[in-house]
């Protein structure tokens, strides 16, 4: 089966952010940029899942500027067979995203479809569910465990509490949790090999869909700093302080 | 204008997080409904008609909402949706599963995780990890969003809302439940806990980990962990606390061996008081600490516990 693997350019992981002087956004310029974490469990769960046999093909996706080639070329690295960019350098939120992604899913047929559960710049946790819903697909979201059987899809979600498993009709959409898979990285000759494989480039014009966002981002701002406190000495100045001082334990 | 907002359900009951979702939309402003979803829930729809500010429960009793399954209860929202304004669930992974399918049919943006209302259309939510906050506006007509439910107080249980039956029954042929697995626990429920625990990779094991239990029964705490205790499987994923997976903001957190990586500070920097246990001096999780201890955890717990 053909597996179609959506992957987003963000912050690298370990970049601390700041905000912009004038609190119009986050300030990106000069930042390092990788692939959003949970994407690569996304890459890395579609690559196992060619070399157990079950996928076919592995086609990677993204929606971005330019630059988010090298994202592409990432996942081709790590074993996509060939990847299709929409490009644009509109500020591109999660129904853009997730109209653009549903246009490719149409034109590429996928029997599964699988995303990173949410992005590390906007935290919107949406976009696979939004292409689920607009493509009429089951989703089986924050995946610990994927299995295909018998022509269905066993998902176990991270649930509040516990696990959940879900049995989905195929074609299916997964989004990634964190323990679904640790992701290789990627060997020299493969990122070599990889500058080779396909890469298909194509506008939102193109495929028909608006992706720009139609929220307005106000302002951003660095988050209220906690001041630290007092470091005391022994636990019975720590449960002196927690039931006389602070009085949140009696 | 008005508003509905999902019910959140645990183990049979309404979830505490509801009438925190409920505060945020009292804050919006307008007439408030409650829907509830699933089977065998007139109890549920009863403690939801409690909530102070709610003037309506909904109820979809029916087979098909059970394990409040995305596809169905999407359906369900989005036949629901036009009477509405705002459209309102906890940032649970309930809500952070159906929400964004309601927002796509709807063709309207959604607005994660909420932390403050600024307006009707205005709300600001984090973004990077915590590490910046966002003011953003929605123009559309319908706002459907997710709430953080520690940003907002639980709205009182001094209501007294009428309850109707929603007829709306859709079809789901696309995804079945086969199971659960969820974590049997006396303790209280880790995002509505009065008091936390968490453990980090100091802890060493997971075996470990019950040097906290004897610590949270006497608190009637819930335990937590790190990032870094999860990854390194100590403990299952269902307990971490941070960016990538429980928000709290308890009356008391006491971390325990945890370093204070951004990603474990953007779960519990809003709790009332932090205390931190490490060996490290230096570790970042002082810097946020309103009562630092430094020392040997194995040497340090077992004595808080006897003068707890």
């Amino acid at each position: 089966m053909k597996v179609l693997v959506a992957v987003k350019r963000v912050i690298d992981y370990n970049v601390k952010i700041r905000v912009k002087p004038d609190n119009s956004d986050v300030d990106l310029t000069n930042v390092k940029m990788a692939m959003n974490p949970f994407c690569e469990i996304a890459v890395e769960e579609a690559v196992r899942l060619k070399e157990k046999g079950v996928a076919t093909e592995v086609v990677a996706v993204t929606v971005g500027p330019k630059a988010a080639q090298e994202q592409l070329r990432t996942a081709l690295a790590l074993g996509a067979d060939r990847a299709i960019h929409v490009q644009t350098d509109e500020r591109v939120e999660s129904l853009g995203a997730a109209k653009a992604l549903a246009k490719v899913v149409e034109a590429e047929q996928p029997e599964l479809t699988i995303l990173g559960k949410q992005a590390i710049d906007s935290d919107n946790n949406q976009t696979g569910q939004m292409l689920a819903a607009l493509t009429g697909r089951p989703q089986g979201t924050f995946a610990s465990a994927v299995v295909v059987e018998d022509g269905k899809l066993k998902v176990t979600r991270e649930i509040d509490g516990g696990l959940q498993t879900v049995e989905l009709a195929l074609p299916a959409i997964v989004t990634t949790d964190l323990r679904l898979n640790e992701p290789r990285y990627a060997k020299l000759p493969d990122i070599m090999k990889a500058k080779k494989k396909p890469l298909d480039t194509k506008t939102p014009e193109e495929l028909g869909v608006e992706v720009a966002s139609r929220l307005t981002l106000v302002k951003v701002e660095p988050p209220a700093e906690r001041q630290g406190g007092v470091k005391v000495g022994s636990v019975d100045e720590l449960v002196d302080k927690l039931k006389n001082e602070a009085k949140v334990i009696s | 204008m008005s508003i509905l907002v999902l019910a959140e359900q645990h183990d049979g009951q309404l979830a505490e997080t509801t009438a925190h979702v409920v505060a945020a939309a009292k804050a919006i402003g307008g007439d408030i409904d409650v829907l509830v979803a699933g089977e065998h829930v007139g109890a549920i729809a009863e403690a939801a008609a409690r909530l102070d500010g709610v003037s309506r429960v909904r109820v979809a009793d029916s087979a098909v909402y059970a394990h409040q399954l995305a596809e169905p209860l999407g359906e369900l929202l989005v036949a629901l949706a036009d009477d509405y304004s705002h459209v309102l669930a906890a940032a649970t992974t309930t809500g952070k599963n159906v929400m964004p399918r309601l927002a796509a049919l709807k063709d309207v943006a959604q607005l994660s995780e909420i932390i403050a209302v600024e307006s009707a259309d205005t709300f600001k939510r984090p973004i990077y990890a915590g590490n910046a906050i966002a003011t953003v506006q929605s123009p559309d007509a319908l706002k459907v969003m997710t709430v953080r439910a520690t940003a907002f107080d639980a709205v009182a249980e001094t209501g007294a809302a009428s309850v109707e039956a929603v007829e709306t029954v859709v079809d789901n042929a696309l995804s079945r439940f086969v199971g659960e697995e969820l974590a049997s626990s006396d303790r209280p429920e880790l995002g509505a806990a009065k008091v936390v625990i968490s453990g980090g990779r100091g802890m060493g094991s997971g075996d470990n980990f019950t040097l906290l239990e004897g610590i949270a029964d006497k608190l009637g705490a819930a335990i937590g962990a790190s990032r870094a205790a999860v990854d390194a499987g100590f403990v299952p994923n269902d307990m971490q606390v941070g960016q990538t997976g429980k928000i709290v903001a308890p009356e008391l957190y006491i971390a325990v061996g945890i370093s204070g990586a951004i990603q474990h500070l953007a779960g519990m920097k809003d709790s009332k008081v932090i205390v931190a246990i490490n060996k490290d001096e230096e570790a970042p999780i002082f810097q946020v600490a309103d009562y630092g201890l430094v020392g040997d955890l194995f040497e340090i717990l077992p004595e808080l516990e006897s003068k707890l």
